[in-house]
């Protein structure tokens, strides 16, 4: 599985290099605007639960240990910084990370979701990034199901006995990929083609985002192996309390 | 202090997947985020997409947000994200230290204490 991945990402990275000739531009979240009022909410209504659940799910790690609030002002933090980086990719544009893979990593998918969200206000209310009306569809993309992916890599990852970091890092990065196809066939559903419909808009709208965006999930997979070694070097009492640990 | 190298040498190849393209593609725009995606849209519809919602921050201003303004604003957003990330991380390396010490401490026989 390990040297399957590594052929994955190594295939990926040489479409997108293949594909990355046309210098083409990019965008992250949905912009304010752009998606039908019945698809705002839609995805509203989808990532709801969601952030139920890791509201409660937050509460209950926090009652079980106080000291977690550390960890989990780091996995919020680590959002903030490196979804503020925009970074120059291959494609001649620019795009930004997610890093969301640490805290779902840390404290479950569901609790994720609450963190990008806060991120996500704050880029929508001050930066006219993103946007209130998409709220819920990049809410669903970058807070939801991102870290689901992330989280389930993460878990099979440690099944299979990958090395802890490798694991780490397939996470993080294909969590900040499958952001992008979230983000993509959500707008494919709002725009579908003229002929091809709903798949070829999907095709179209990922081969913008995807070639710009995998060697920035590459980034964002090694700054968080980074942070993670940083972690269990200096918060190993924290990291036992929420169960990491032991495992590995 | 193995774990030390990996984490720069770690650094430093996320440092250069970021820079590289700056210099292997000169003349690129590195535009981004907004009017790409909207670019797409109209490419696909056919016709200029009329977004029915404008940012809150762009209906307060009457316009859209000044490019330097924006970046004023991102600096913010990583500053937070930053400032909390290092004071967090100082303490637990200060903890470190601590117990590091504390431990030498009590492994220590006592010899000048008793006297």
């Amino acid at each position: 599985m390990n040297r399957r991945e590594r052929t994955i990402v190594g295939l990926s990275a040489a479409l997108a290099l293949v594909l990355g000739v046309t210098p083409t531009v990019s965008a992250m979240h949905i912009m304010e605007g752009y998606l039908p009022v019945r698809y705002c909410i839609l995805w509203g209504v989808v990532s709801l639960p969601f952030l139920v659940a890791g509201y409660f799910s937050i509460k209950k790690t926090l009652a079980r240990s106080r000291r977690s609030m550390t960890l989990l002002a780091m996995s919020g933090a680590f959002i903030f910084v490196i979804s503020s980086l925009k970074i120059p990719s291959v494609t001649g544009s620019c795009s930004h990370m997610t890093g969301t893979g640490l805290g779902a990593i840390l404290f479950g998918a569901s609790a994720v979701s609450i963190l990008g969200i806060i991120v996500l206000l704050f880029q929508a209310i001050l930066l006219a990034h993103g946007g209130l009306t998409t709220l819920g569809a990049n809410t669903f993309s970058m807070a939801i199901a991102g870290p689901l992916v992330s989280l389930g890599l993460y878990k099979l990852s440690k099944k299979l006995k990958i090395n802890k970091h490798v694991g780490i890092f397939i996470a993080a990065a294909v969590g900040d990929l499958f952001t992008y196809c979230v983000t993509s066939v959500q707008l494919a559903l709002a725009y579908p083609s003229a002929e091809g419909g709903v798949a070829a808009s999907a095709v179209k709208f990922l081969s913008v985002f995807a070639p710009t965006q995998v060697p920035l999930a590459v980034v964002e997979g090694i700054l968080t192996v980074v942070i993670m070694m940083g972690l269990e070097t200096y918060a190993k009492a924290e990291l036992n309390d929420l169960g990491y640990m032991q495992v590995g | 202090m193995k774990t030390k190298y990996k984490v720069l040498i770690l650094l430093l190849i996320a440092a250069l997947i970021a820079i590289v393209p700056l210099f292997a593609l000169k003349g690129a725009e590195f535009g981004g985020s907004d009017d790409a995606g909207s670019q797409m849209v109209a490419q696909i519809t056919g016709t200029d997409y009329q977004p029915w919602f404008t940012p809150v921050m762009e209906t307060l201003i009457h316009g859209e947000l000044p490019g330097e303004i924006e970046s004023l604003l991102f600096c913010v957003q990583t500053g937070i994200g930053v400032g909390i990330i290092a004071f967090l991380m100082g303490r637990l390396v200060e903890r470190n230290k601590k117990e590091k010490a504390n431990a030498v401490e009590a492994t220590l026989p006592e010899k000048p204490s008793i006297g």
